[in-house]
């Protein structure tokens, strides 16, 4: 392992974990520092999405092995509110419908519980409006979808539009994206991705989970990874991603690579 | 002698008070008694009492039977006015069925009034009228006997809110309504009923409907207090393209029973009902929905769908659910369903991962749920009020 001034944001070692008593993940070491954007891909069922609810702390899967270490903390010993409080966000792949609750009392109650964990005053009505109207205009959002129930009725597009939103509001220190990017056409991915970047600083990571390589050309990565059944089978920099779009996942399945020094 | 029966003789003791005043009202009463005297408080035997046990109905001890008067937020255009205004009042009880009907039959037995609201011919009345009864709750339980008549010439339009709450926490009441509600061609009626007594109170209303021809009807129950609650609500649609919603909200915590008895009587063609209920139960309460819809030969074009999902927040909360259907016509759609569920873990899981506590992602996806009925009410202020009692309610159910 090279050395690093940064401290490391996120540090998982040999993580293993099941859905439903299957092994998904079979011994995952991943290592991000703030600033970096990191990058996982894979084949289906390889275990990519598990990763991502494991960390946001989805009660489904259950963690058999290994630790994770947020900013120095246990982050499997946190409830899902507690890592959202402490900065850690996920963006879901399939953003759930709650009906009856309107996007602008769910969002305005997220971030208040945020900022009152940070020691900052809650925003009221008013001010929260402000500023939620300040971020929509980011991610090209319509202002009537503040009014309607959390996703319901919204286009594919609109529902992760409404995930970005969410980051943006509450500027977590850790961002994970579960194929924020799947089924979504060119202007929309553009417009999710300059969201991202929006909010790309130094003291901010990412953790972008996607299928595709055509998300890396709008986010730029600093690492690729690339899980396989369970496991991270190689790991690289930004070009690792074309290389896997030219050769399909079946090249790392096949022949796996020298390991890399990603980390 | 069951405490059934014991209820019922002290019962009958105070009809035979109210059976010594004489007026317009005084053959009614005959009616109610006789009825009440044959059927008695009903016990569990019986089909349309078989989940709701009135015994603790039966253990207080009441102390007298009056007719309350509520405070009144009057409308312009509509005529708000006594029973006892012989001159202008119609005949009482031609929509209920006494027989059928046994707390109809006390309420009956022991009326000293009535209100009447009557919308006259043509004439629309936007704004809610309200009718708010607070009761007051003691040590020897009074019978409250609100009795409302409602009458919507044709063409018309009037909304009403009737509201019932307690002025204190604690203390039993009994509140026995009657509500007759007369839709007239092309008229419009809407509804709604709120009960957020105290957690001591029995209540019981009856409410009977009739529609003439392209009359419109909608009924909101809420109810979010009460001991026991039992409302009964019968539609009878006996004009052709006669419509009518029925929307229900019921939340049950602690030792409450809801009981919600709907009966859509389709008796001509081209009728549509749409009936929603939805029930939140926690604790250790028992919700109850039986909802008959009958369409009857020849009522032929007949829509009419019926839905009843509720929400279990424990497991000692219980739901007996019966939509129940009688076709006698065949070209007629009807649709019918009940569900019984949980929170979703996964919107639950979504909202903690944007950091909100469990406790609050739970408050939170109940008064979502609720939200469809609680949305559509009539007035601004009401609605507020009314969201804010649920999730307070909710929250406190949550802590117990």
């Amino acid at each position: 392992m090279s050395v690093h001034e940064k401290k490391a944001l996120l540090e998982i070692r040999g993580l293993e974990a099941r859905a439903a008593g299957k092994p998904i993940l079979r011994g995952i070491d991943l290592t991000i520092r703030p600033g970096e954007v990191h990058a996982v891909m894979g084949p289906n069922g390889s275990g990519k999405s598990t990763l991502a609810g494991v960390l946001a702390g989805r009660p489904s899967f259950e963690v058999t092995a290994g630790f994770v270490h947020f900013d120095g903390r246990d982050l499997l010993e946190l409830m899902p509110e507690e890592r959202a409080r402490e900065g850690l966000f996920l963006a879901f792949q399939y953003p759930v419908e709650i009906p009856g609750v309107t996007n602008n009392y769910f969002l305005k109650a997220a971030l208040n519980a945020v900022r009152e964990h940070r020691g900052q005053d809650t925003l009221d009505a008013m001010d929260f409006l402000a500023l939620s109207r300040e971020k929509m205009k980011i991610v090209g959002m319509k202002p009537e979808l503040m009014s309607r129930a959390v996703n319901e009725g919204f286009s594919g597009g609109e529902k992760k539009r409404n995930e970005v939103l969410q980051m943006l509001l509450l500027e977590p220190r850790l961002a994970i994206l579960d194929e924020t990017d799947s089924g979504l056409d060119i202007d929309a991915l553009r417009v999710v991705a300059s969201g991202v970047n929006h909010l790309r600083s130094a003291g901010r990571a990412m953790l972008v989970i996607t299928h595709y390589q055509r998300l890396l050309d709008y986010i730029v990565p600093d690492f690729v990874h690339v899980l396989a059944e369970g496991r991270i089978a190689h790991s690289g920099g930004k070009e690792l991603a074309l290389e896997l779009e030219a050769k399909g996942y079946g090249w790392i399945e096949k022949e796996p690579p020298a390991a890399g020094e990603a980390q | 002698m069951s405490a059934l029966e014991r209820a019922t003789a002290r019962l009958l003791a105070l009809c035979d008070g109210a059976a010594q005043r004489s007026g317009a009202l005084a053959p009614l009463r005959r009616a109610g008694r006789e009825a009440f005297a044959a059927s008695g408080l009903p016990d569990t035997h019986r089909e349309e009492w078989r989940y709701t046990s009135l015994a603790p109905l039966a253990a207080l001890d009441f102390a007298s039977a009056s007719s309350p008067s509520p405070r009144v937020v009057a409308q312009a255009g509509a005529e708000i006015f006594s029973a006892s205004d012989v001159a202008r009042a119609p005949a009482l009880g031609d929509g209920i069925d006494l027989k059928q009907h046994p707390l109809a039959a006390l309420a009956t037995a022991l009326l000293d009034d009535a209100i009447v609201v009557r919308a006259p011919r043509g004439v629309a009345v936007e704004a809610p009228i309200e009718l708010t009864y607070v009761s007051a709750p003691a040590e020897r339980a009074e019978i409250s006997l609100p009795r409302l008549r409602v009458e919507a010439e044709r063409s018309s339009s009037l909304r009403l809110v009737v509201d019932h709450s307690s002025a204190q926490p604690h203390g039993a009441h009994f509140t026995n309504a009657i509500i007759e509600v007369v839709v007239g061609e092309n008229a419009s009626v809407e509804l709604t009923l709120v009960q957020r007594e105290n957690d001591e109170t029995f209540h019981a209303s009856n409410t009977a409907v009739r529609l003439a021809r392209d009359a419109r009807f909608t009924s909101r129950v809420v109810t979010l207090g009460g001991r026991l609650t039992r409302n009964d609500l019968a539609l009878v649609l006996a004009g052709e393209g006669a419509e009518c919603t029925l929307a229900g909200l019921y939340l049950g915590s602690g030792e409450r029973l809801v009981d919600n008895h709907s009966l859509v009587d389709h008796a001509v063609p081209h009728g549509v009902s749409r009936q929603l209920y939805k029930g939140v139960l926690g604790g250790g309460s028992q919700g109850v929905f039986r909802g008959r819809v009958i369409v009857r030969p020849g009522a032929q074009k007949t829509d009419a769908a019926q839905s009843n999902p509720n929400l279990l927040l424990s497991d000692g909360a219980e739901i007996d659910s019966k939509p129940q259907l009688e076709i006698w016509a065949d070209d007629v759609k009807c649709a019918h369903g009940s569900a019984i569920g949980r929170l979703d873990e996964n919107a639950l899981f979504y909202l903690r991962s944007r950091a909100i506590a469990e406790r609050d992602a739970r408050a939170l996806l109940t008064q979502g749920f609720a939200a469809e009925i609680l949305n559509a009410l009539p007035s601004d202020a009401l609605r507020e009020e009314l969201l804010a009692e649920f999730a307070q309610r909710v929250a406190a159910e949550a802590r117990s």
